[in-house]
Formats: structure tokens, C-alpha cells, sequence
């Protein structure tokens, strides 16, 4: 136990910066990459958070970054979408693509790169709005006004949050009369609603009841067919279960990102046994 | 000022929980303790260890502030409802033969100074009326000088133009010089229906009088106005010919003068035809003819069942409410005492909470929060502190002469030297208090804008919307009950002010309201009158204290009524809104 830990204390050595590339899937994916990231650094003042993070997200595939808190991972997904912009003092360097456009560039427009990329959080936040109101929010910002073209929109987000049968007689009571796991879809639906690319997951499910979270996973694999997903994870079966792609990030490093079913069966690096065997985390 | 306190939940909480001490604790004491501890001091010290100490002395200082408002309250009303029962009239005959007559209003003991072994003895005080005849209107009579007491069944209290009320019995009515009846009966069953012609004759007179030449004045005005702005052109435009211009203001003037002495002369028609009744009332202090015109209420008092007087008692409560002043405030309405605080509250709403709400939307939304954010934090703070007669002194100079005056030469230099807006009026007044009370909205804006949790602006950000978009549809809506609570707050101070409006705009006695049917309709440079002041003014400035001081009681009770009623509307829209707008999600 005692040898144990110590491994784990002293991970410079183990910790390898380059990253397997991963191979396509046979089921899915259209073998182009959705993210391309590139020596991404990040740190809040004099707190060095993020280092040399460099991985590429395959389309159409779920993407599980995995870890111990404060292992960075809600930061690298939060970067994304430039959603790090709103905190004081941050500082990003490095490149993130996506679909070839630095969104970090000086020309890159912010509100449009959060148009492209959708993000869930993890408490689930609807607006003090109607069911439809939250559903069509991002459309009426960028000036929609026509009512066919929200309402078809309201009915095809939540069909593919499939909640659309569920609320489809009361899309005009309060988004928060409804519970959790049905918030927590309709921030889903909103998210899909104005047709992103990337949908960003924040630990979805980490406040639902079991039952809520298995809705929300099949949820998820039916959207990976439209949508590039990545999800923040701290159940280690949800992301064995749900994704195609596992990161493993520890202290800020990307220790070993694969496929999800190798990363499970036989892990490249001990650290990534150790966490998913429940020796530490 | 009682909702804050009965609000507090602490209050309702404490007793419960010292409820629930006591019972373990007791049902401690008969097992294994008893041995353990003296039982005197114990007692004490699970007292203090429940906390009971302290329930109490918290428990005490809200009771005793609320028995102090309640208190308050309660005088006020106990003093100002009364005021428009009619009372009672008695004949008092003194031991001297003299004989006084008048409602009782008042009695007391005596003061015996340097003699308490003297017996104990009463004096009344009379509201004997008829101020024209004696000179005075209340008088204080000691008990034991009166020998004979009745209440004459004949006697009645009369309303009338001037000089306040009559009370005396009627014995003749005379239309021209031609008796028409004789005797308190017969004149009365005569008087009743005068009484219903002189209400509508004084409509009339009124309508002529207020309306009619009051639109033919300002015609005059506005003709002289513009004849004056037609010499200032000229003067600086010698070339130019202005007949034509003069001419039309001239036919415009001659007009207004044409129809001037047409109202005057329906008036004095009107006046004829109205002032041809008269009666005769018989007083202790002597015979007193009145126009039946300038009768505005007679009743006899001591024949009224409880109906009567509950129906003269309304009659005089609307009249309060709804008529102008008259006889120095002392009689008639506050109508527009009222119009002026509730238009003042208004307007300063308006200034203050956009302007106090985009303040505070700077503070926290925009401003990198750092020492100069902090610094003015606090300065925005110390402002809600300042003495509001700093604010009245500061709206003197900078509204009125500095911005009014600049208003005066820019656009209305034809009326100088009469100052047009370079003096006291209902915008200054009102934008005075705004600047008073926008440092409360800029407080409570502040607080309900960071009360908007960080999760619902991320997630209208990722939705894609701009800042200012999060701020417009998710910020604002959630932290509009907030932003209500600071108007509330706003408004509470705003409407009881009075010292910075004495100087800004208030006047004793206004009639012409700030909106009327004249062009433009909102005339905010007009001076106005105020529930606050008025209270003032009639209670310490009045030339008939006694007759004035029931007034005070019920303008009070007014005033309350007002700041009450705005309050509850803005308490009404904010539940509502936070029932629309709630957060918490389970």
C-alpha cells in the first residue's frame, strides 16, 4: 500500500505528454476531428491549472474526460467554449481548433464559437421562463421571430431530448415545475436547439437519481448520430458506458486518452489503473 | 414601518426553540440529576444554557417597538377619525346668565398649582363657533360655573363659505325682502331644497370662474408671452417688418378680452339669480344673515339618528379627500396635497430607479471589481446618510438656479425676469428626491442583481447570448423583485420627506395642479402642494391652532394611508414577480 502511494505521489516520470493517436471506430465517427487541441495551458493568476494539453475529439463520438477533482478537466472542457473567459485573471496560450478556426484567435468571435459548441452544466439551470421559452432562448437571441419556425424548433429539441412527449401539454408551464432529470434534458434541449456542432456535458447526471441518469446516458447515445459529445465524468461506469473516447487527466496533465474500451480492459499507464481500479480518486 | 419588523423570522423561530429545550430539560430534573447540581443555581444556568435571556430581551425590544408604532398609530387615529363626527350641540347656561352654545370637544382637570389639598375640578372646552359674531371660536368652560345644561332640539351647525362654522338656530327665510318662512320648523323644511339649488348655482359660479376664465387667462398669458418674444426678435432684427405677427397677437388678445367680459358678465347673472334666498340664524352671540348660496352644510345636530350622522360623517370625509383648501387650510379639502405627494412619488420613482438599476448594473456587471468599485460601494452607501435638507440645498442650487434658470434663458426668455422653470416646482422637487433616494435603489439593485446565481447567466452565455443579452433576459427579469424591494425602500423615504421640498417647490397652497386641460398638459414647473408640508403648515403655521389641529391629526392619517398604499401596490408586483421569477429550482 505504502509503495503504492508513493507511485503515485511522484508522477513526472510516469506521465507521458504525447498522446496515442486514436484509432476510428467501426461503429461510428466520421474519422475527422471535431477538436484539435494544441499545447493547451491554462492558469488562473499565479495557479498553473492546465499543462500542455494536447488531444484531438473525433466527430460524432462521445468523449469522456475522467479524474480526481481539481484535476483540470472541467477547466480544459470549459475552454471549449471560452466559457473560462468570464472568470477574472485567467489566462489561456496554446491553440484549440475547431473545424480548423483557432477559437482563441484575436479574429474569433466568442458568442459565435458558443453558438457552434453547446454546453450542459452540471446543475441543471433553466430559466425562470416557460418550458418553451427555454427551449427557444438561443434562437430569440440571435433574432427569431417567427413562430413556425420556434415552435418546430421547440418540437425537435425536445423530441431529441426526448422529452418532447413528457411536456408537449404543458410547454408553456414554468421550466422549474419540472424534476431534475426533466431539467436537466430541457438544458439538453436548449443546448440542441440552436443545432451546435459540439455539445460540452459538465458532470450531467452527477445530481440525478439513477434512474434520471440512465435517461440522460441513452440520451446521449442516441445524440452522438447529430452531435460531437464531450462529457465530464465522474462516475467511471457512465463513461465506460456512454463514450467512445476516454481522457484521463490528473493534476492538470493529460496522462493517457484511447478508446474507451482499452482504456478499461487493459490501461497503457499505471496511474490510469490505479484511478480506475478505485485505488485512488 | 411595522412590516420589516413583524417580518422577521427570528422572532417566530425563538420561542419554538426554547420550547423544544425545555422539554428534554425538564423531563430531566425528576430523574437521575436531581443530586448533581443546587437546584437554584442550576435553574439559572440551564435558563441562560437554553438561551431563554435572550428570547427575552430580543423578545422585548420588538414588542416594545411595535407597542411604540402601535401607540403612535392609534393616537393619530383615535384623534383624526373623530374629527368629522357630528357631535352633539349643547346650551350651556352659565352661573353669570351668560349662555354658551357649541359642540364639546375637549375636557380636562384643572392644574391646581400649589394647592393639591383644592378639590378636584373640570373645565370642557366649547367649539361654540360663529367667529364672525365672537370673535373667537373655541372656548374653555369651567364645570362648576355652568348651571343648566340641555341639548336644544332646534339647533343646527352650519358649514359656510367663511368664517367657519355657525351653530345657531334658524328663525327666518327671506327670498329678496319677502319672508318665505318663519319659525326653526317651517324653515327648515324651506331650506332643504335652497340648499340643493345653492350646491348647483356654486357649481356653475365655480365652472365660470375656474374653467371658463381660467382658459381666457391663459390665452392673455400666452398672447403676452408671445408679444414679448415678438420685441426681442425685433430688437435684434430691425430690418424685418413684424406687423403682421403684432396684428395677429393683437386680434388673438382682443378676442380673449371679448370673451373675459363675456364670463364676467355671466358670472355676475349667475350671482343674481343664485343670491336671492337668504336666512336668518338666531346665535347667543347674535342674529347672523347668510346667503343660502354660501351654505355648503346644514344639519340639526341634536335630531340626527346614528344613519344621519354616519351620512354627513361620509359626506365630510369625501369632501376632505376630494375638495381644494379653504380659510387658510384650516377648512375644506387636501385634494391637492394628495395629487402633489402622489405625482411627486411618482415622478421621482420614475428618475430614480432606471437611473439607480443602470448604476448598479455598472457596479456589478460591468466594473473589474477592485478597490475603486469598493470605494465607491461605500461612498454610494455614506450618500444614503446625507441629511435630506443637504439634497434640498443642493437641488436649490443646481436644479433650480442652475439648470432652471439655463432652461429659462434657452427657452422661455420672453417670460423673464418671471422665472419659468428658474424656480421651485414639482420636477425639481421631485428630482431632488430622486437623487436622495437613488443611493437606496443603487444599494438594493446591487444586492438583487448578485443574488442572480452565476449557473444562469453561464448558461444563457452558452447558449450563445451576448453579455448584454444574459443581462436584459435573464438578469434583469430574476432581480426585478429585488429591484422593486429598493423601490419600496425609495418610496418610504421619498414620500415622507418635507425638507428638501420646502425649498424646492412645495407651497402652501397650490389649487392649479401639475396636470390640467391646457397645452402641454404637464406642467412639472408648477409649484405644488404635499401631504408632509401641509401637516407642517397647518398644525405650526395656522392662525387658528384649535381649529387646525384635527386637521393635522387626519391629514396624518392621509399621509399614512398614501405611503401605505404605495407600498402594498410595489409589495403586490414584486410577490408576483418573485412567484414568476423563482430560482430555487427544488
Amino acid at each position: 500500500m505504502a509503495q503504492e502511494r508513493s507511485a503515485v505521489a511522484d508522477p513526472g516520470i510516469r506521465i507521458r505528454t504525447e498522446v496515442r493517436a486514436p484509432q476510428p471506430d467501426a461503429g461510428g465517427g466520421t474519422g475527422e476531428h471535431a477538436i484539435e487541441m494544441k499545447d493547451v495551458n491554462l492558469s488562473y493568476g499565479d495557479n498553473h491549472v492546465l499543462h500542455d494539453i494536447s488531444m484531438d475529439i473525433d466527430e460524432r463520438m462521445v468523449t469522456a474526460f475522467i479524474g480526481p477533482s481539481g484535476c483540470g478537466k472541467s477547466t480544459l472542457l470549459r475552454c471549449l467554449n471560452r466559457m473560462n473567459d468570464l472568470i477574472d485573471n485567467t489566462r489561456t496560450t496554446g491553440s484549440i481548433r475547431v473545424k480548423g478556426q483557432d477559437i482563441y484567435a484575436a479574429s474569433t468571435d466568442v458568442i459565435e464559437v458558443r453558438r457552434r459548441i453547446g454546453m450542459v452544466f452540471q446543475k441543471s439551470n433553466p430559466f425562470p421562463k416557460s418550458i418553451y421559452e427555454n427551449v427557444v432562448y438561443g434562437l430569440r437571441i440571435v433574432g427569431i421571430r417567427d413562430k413556425s419556425t420556434l415552435n418546430e424548433a421547440c418540437e425537435r429539441s425536445l423530441r431529441g431530448a426526448a422529452l418532447w412527449e413528457e411536456v408537449k401539454d404543458r410547454l408553456h408551464d414554468s421550466g422549474l415545475s419540472l424534476s431534475g432529470g426533466q431539467m436537466q434534458r430541457l438544458c439538453i434541449a436548449r443546448a440542441i436547439a440552436v443545432e451546435p456542432e459540439i455539445v460540452l456535458m459538465d458532470e450531467p447526471c452527477s445530481a440525478l437519481d439513477p434512474i434520471a441518469t440512465l435517461k440522460i446516458e441513452e440520451l446521449i447515445y442516441s445524440l452522438k448520430e447529430s452531435y460531437t459529445i464531450v462529457i465530464v465524468t465522474h462516475n467511471l461506469q457512465q463513461a465506460a458506458r456512454v463514450s467512445d473516447r476516454t481522457a484521463f487527466f490528473w493534476l492538470g496533465r493529460l496522462v493517457e486518452y484511447g478508446r474507451t474500451a482499452d482504456m478499461f480492459t487493459k490501461p497503457g499507464e499505471k496511474l490510469t489503473e490505479d484511478y480506475i481500479t478505485g485505488r485512488f480518486g | 414601518m411595522s412590516t420589516p419588523a413583524s417580518e422577521t423570522p427570528g422572532t417566530e423561530q425563538r420561542p419554538a426553540e426554547g420550547a423544544l429545550a425545555a422539554g428534554p430539560g425538564t423531563a430531566r430534573i425528576p430523574g437521575a440529576a436531581g443530586g448533581r447540581r443546587p437546584p437554584a443555581a442550576g435553574a439559572f444556568a440551564t435558563a441562560v444554557r437554553r438561551g431563554d435571556p435572550y428570547v427575552w430581551l430580543t423578545g422585548s425590544a420588538l414588542g416594545l417597538s411595535l407597542l411604540m408604532i402601535a401607540g403612535l398609530v392609534a393616537v393619530i387615529l383615535a384623534n383624526g377619525l373623530g374629527f368629522f363626527w357630528p357631535r352633539t350641540v349643547v346650551r350651556l347656561t352659565l352661573q353669570d346668565g351668560s349662555v354658551v352654545q357649541g359642540e364639546i370637544v375637549n375636557r380636562e382637570a384643572i392644574p391646581r398649582p400649589g394647592d393639591p389639598e383644592a378639590p378636584e375640578a373640570y373645565r370642557i372646552q366649547v367649539k361654540v363657533g360663529n367667529r364672525d359674531l365672537l370673535g373667537y371660536d373655541f372656548k374653555w368652560v369651567d364645570e362648576a360655573d355652568i348651571a343648566a345644561r340641555e341639548a336644544p332640539p332646534d339647533v343646527f351647525v352650519v358649514e359656510r363659505r367663511e368664517y367657519g362654522a355657525l351653530i345657531g338656530t334658524p328663525s327666518v327665510l327671506k327670498a329678496g325682502d319677502e319672508v318665505v318662512a318663519e319659525g326653526p320648523e317651517a324653515v327648515w323644511a324651506a331650506l332643504r331644497p335652497l340648499l340643493d339649488e345653492a350646491e348647483d348655482d356654486r357649481e356653475a359660479i365655480e365652472e365660470v370662474e375656474k374653467d371658463r376664465i381660467g382658459e381666457i387667462n391663459h390665452r392673455i398669458e400666452q398672447a403676452r408671452l408671445e408679444e414679448r418674444s415678438i420685441d426681442m426678435q425685433a430688437a435684434g432684427n430691425p430690418e424685418r417688418d413684424f406687423s403682421p405677427e403684432r396684428a395677429r397677437v393683437a386680434r388673438v388678445e382682443e378676442e380673449a378680452q371679448a370673451d373675459y367680459r363675456r364670463a364676467q358678465e355671466d358670472l355676475e347673472r349667475l350671482y343674481e339669480e343664485a343670491a336671492a334666498t337668504y336666512v336668518t340664524f338666531t346665535t347667543p352671540g347674535g342674529e347672523k344673515e347668510l346667503r343660502t348660496l354660501d351654505v355648503f352644510r346644514a344639519y340639526p345636530a341634536n335630531r340626527l339618528g346614528f344613519f344621519g350622522r354616519a351620512s354627513i360623517y361620509a359626506g365630510r370625509v369625501w369632501e376632505f379627500l376630494a375638495d381644494d383648501p379653504r380659510e387658510s387650510n384650516t377648512e375644506g379639502g387636501i385634494f391637492p396635497a394628495i395629487f402633489g405627494t402622489v405625482m411627486m412619488v411618482i415622478i421621482m420613482s420614475i428618475m430614480a430607479v432606471p437611473f439607480g438599476v443602470l448604476a448598479a448594473l455598472y457596479l456589478r456587471e460591468y466594473a473589474r471589481q477592485g478597490a475603486l468599485v469598493r470605494v465607491v460601494r461605500i461612498a454610494v452607501n455614506n450618500l444614503a446618510g446625507v441629511p435630506s435638507i443637504v439634497f434640498g440645498v443642493f437641488g436649490l442650487g443646481f436644479f433650480v438656479y442652475f439648470v432652471g434658470g439655463g432652461i429659462d434663458r434657452l427657452f422661455f426668455p420672453e417670460a423673464l425676469p418671471t422665472p419659468t422653470y428658474g424656480t421651485g416646482g414639482i420636477l425639481w422637487a421631485s428630482l431632488t428626491l430622486a437623487l436622495l433616494t437613488v443611493p437606496v435603489v443603487i444599494v438594493a439593485a446591487e444586492e438583487a442583481l448578485a443574488a442572480v446565481p452565476r449557473s444562469m447567466r453561464e448558461a444563457s452565455l452558452a447558449a450563445g447570448a451576448t453579455k448584454f443579452q444574459t443581462i436584459w433576459r435573464v438578469v434583469l427579469p430574476a432581480a426585478a423583485p429585488g429591484i422593486l424591494t429598493g423601490l419600496i425602500l425609495a418610496m418610504a423615504r421619498g414620500a415622507g420627506e418635507v425638507a428638501p421640498l420646502m425649498i424646492t417647490g412645495v407651497v402652501k397652497l397650490a389649487p392649479n395642479l401639475p396636470v390640467d386641460g391646457f397645452f402641454p398638459f404637464l406642467h412639472l414647473d408648477r409649484k405644488f402642494m404635499h401631504l408632509g408640508f401641509h401637516i407642517y403648515d397647518v398644525g405650526f403655521q395656522s392662525p387658528n391652532v384649535e381649529a387646525a389641529k384635527p386637521m393635522v391629526y387626519t391629514t396624518t392619517i392621509f399621509l399614512l394611508a398614501i405611503v401605505v398604499l404605495l407600498n402594498l401596490t410595489a409589495i403586490v408586483v414584486r410577490n408576483r414577480l418573485r412567484r414568476k421569477y423563482q430560482t430555487s429550482a427544488f
